[in-house]
């Protein structure tokens, strides 16, 4: 008697065995055994990591070695003990208070540029060509200018995730305001709707799909920046906490980081996806 | 039934000129377009596509402004979209994130701002009932049929309580057996409201079942309203029933016949610099006289058709 898996239960089968097959590779990679390291991986590689005159084992972590790591530094996410040593979790507190503080400032300004710029061809005439201009530069660029500017190293880096994250709010903002179907408006006119509650009412809940979109892109480029900017300037974060470990040698701790970089990014893109999901309407 | 000397709403030399897209002349796409209506009337307007009907009720509800002409209503000019003028869209133009309650008790919240919630629900809720739709008021529009939606829609301009109702082609995107119920309903609440209409359709019967007057337009460029019908059918009119009344084939053929032949036949005598901007009026009740027509009558032997030049 077979039973039939389901379409969920298959897939979650097939991740856990591709899971193991990671592993297993990853296991095999990491055998203290030079040679079947040499057949795996780049000489030039190993070399950097400083291993390729013995063995690989002490610098790069095996799975178990790793399991451990991430179970010792998950049990205790909030310790501090000094500048250098703090828990993972303070960590990545410290890079989400810098993002959500420079992703809030951006859709601050985003929002209601956005607005009149969809509402109005003159404006978005005259402010196209800057944006046009800005988008494409890549926001560590801007970092020598803020530190010069601000003189402030954490000021410096929320101003570059408010400067990335500001252009996909902005121009999705723009567009969703400028597409709100015409009826929609002309109903409102026929009411003779009051701008305000119009803006609120009508436009807004009418362009919230394509606002939250470009908030979930703006939050995606606003995590993969904190990275380098606190790798640059930090004195804490989970950027910083990178380049510290590797200062360190410790590539247990860089894999560690990498992974909480992955998950918690997964997170903030899933929480605009639930926000997505409830703005979102069907015509 | 309505013959006040002061018309509701009053149309003069309504006309709409596009520039060419060519750089060429301009293009008219009517002109000299006059007419009347009175408080509690119900009009049809029918023509062939282009002729600028739709223009024409955008023009009075203010979503559009005319070339040249005024639009008064009730001894005011109309400069602008007002909560005096209800519109029904085609699109039914429902707001998608709104329930169907929300989407009524939006508009009359833009009516009556001051009133509470409960009071705004309330009223909001006699509509809703008035189209039969009680039990959907929590749905959102994607959750109905386009039948629901239009009734919806129907709910929502009458929730203003609107001084004229101006509707363009409410049931077109409905199939005949929704269209003919919610036409019914219709008729119903006009009657019940003394409401007045300003209807566009392309549906002759749709017409005749709704109508008091039905005005005819020539095909553009240069349309004017050439022909005014008016429709003599006893109310209130059954659906059942109403091919039977006496004058129903003489309206109908003379649609009919207005939109297969004579629509096209405008056109030349229009450009004509003195040409008459005041349409045509066809009365098959007036039977005193039976001159020959400048219109050909219809093909019907019954009624005598009489036809005078407004």
């Amino acid at each position: 008697m077979k039973k039939r898996l389901s379409l969920g239960q298959k897939s979650t089968l097939l991740s856990l065995a591709l899971f193991g097959v990671i592993l297993l590779i990853w296991q095999l990679a990491t055998l203290p055994d030079a040679q079947v390291v040499a057949a795996d991986v780049d000489p030039e590689y190993a070399a950097l990591m400083g291993g390729g005159t013995t063995t690989t084992a002490s610098s790069f972590p095996t799975p178990a070695a790793m399991g451990q790591t991430v179970w010792e530094k998950l049990s205790d996410p909030f310790y501090d003990n000094g500048p250098n040593d703090k828990g993972i979790g303070i960590q990545i507190a410290h890079s989400l208070v810098r993002v959500l503080g420079g992703f809030l400032l951006a859709a601050a300004v985003a929002i209601p540029v956005g607005f009149l710029i969809g509402n109005s061809r003159v404006f978005y005439a005259a402010l196209n060509p800057y944006v046009q201009v800005l988008k494409p530069i890549s926001p560590l660029a801007w970092m020598p200018l803020a530190l010069y500017t601000i003189k402030d190293a954490e000021a410096s880096s929320i101003f570059v995730i408010f400067i990335c994250s500001l252009w996909p709010m902005l121009i999705n903002t723009a567009l969703g305001v400028a597409n709100v179907r015409r009826d929609w408006l002309d109903v409102s006119r026929t009411l003779e709707v009051n701008p305000l509650r119009k803006a609120f009412r009508v436009i807004l809940p009418a362009a919230a799909p394509t606002i939250l979109t470009g908030m979930r892109i703006s939050m995606g480029i606003a995590w993969l920046v904190i990275v380098a900017a606190e790798m640059l300037v930090g004195s804490s974060g989970i950027g910083y906490f990178v380049w510290n470990e590797w200062n360190n040698l410790s590539l247990t701790n860089v894999l560690f980081a990498i992974l909480m970089i992955g998950v918690v990014g997964m997170a903030l893109d899933s929480i605009f996806g639930v926000l997505g999901k409830r703005v979102a309407y069907q015509e | 039934m309505t013959s006040s000397v002061h018309p509701f709403l009053q149309v003069e030399n309504l006309a709409r000129i596009y520039p060419s897209p060519t750089g060429g002349d301009d293009v008219t796409v009517f002109d000299h377009v006059n007419f009347r209506i009175h408080k509690g009337e119900f009009i049809c307007v029918t023509g062939h596509s282009g002729c600028g009907k739709s223009t024409i009720l955008n023009i009075l509800a203010g979503l559009d402004s005319a070339s040249a002409g005024n639009v008064f209503m009730d001894g005011r000019e109309v400069s602008g979209p007002s909560l005096d003028r209800g519109v029904i869209f085609q699109s039914h133009a429902l707001m998608p994130w709104l329930t169907v309650l929300e989407n009524v008790a939006f508009a009359v919240k833009s009516r009556w701002p001051s009133w509470s919630k409960q009071t705004i629900r309330d009223h909001a809720m006699r509509y809703i009932e008035l189209v039969g739709l009680k039990g959907a008021e929590h749905k959102k529009p994607s959750q109905l049929s386009g039948g629901m939606k239009q009734r919806v829609g129907i709910a929502r301009a009458f929730s203003i309580e609107p001084k004229m109702l101006l509707m363009d082609e409410p049931f077109g995107a409905l199939d005949a057996l929704t269209r003919g119920v919610i036409q019914d309903e219709l008729l119903k609440i006009c009657a019940e409201t003394q409401q007045t209409v300003f209807m566009i359709t392309h549906d002759v019967d749709e017409a005749i079942l709704l109508s008091d007057k039905i005005m005819l337009m020539s095909n553009g460029p240069h349309a004017r309203i050439a022909e005014i019908v008016n429709n003599t059918l006893p109310r209130p009119r059954e659906r059942s029933a109403i091919h039977r009344e006496p004058h129903y084939y003489a309206i109908r053929n003379h649609l009919v016949d207005f939109l297969v032949s004579r629509s096209k036949q405008f056109g030349s005598l229009r450009d004509a610099p003195d040409a008459p901007s005041s349409p045509t009026v066809f009365d098959p009740s007036d039977l005193a006289e039976s001159e020959p027509a400048v219109v050909p009558a219809p093909p019907v032997s019954k009624p005598h058709i009489h036809l005078v030049n407004a």
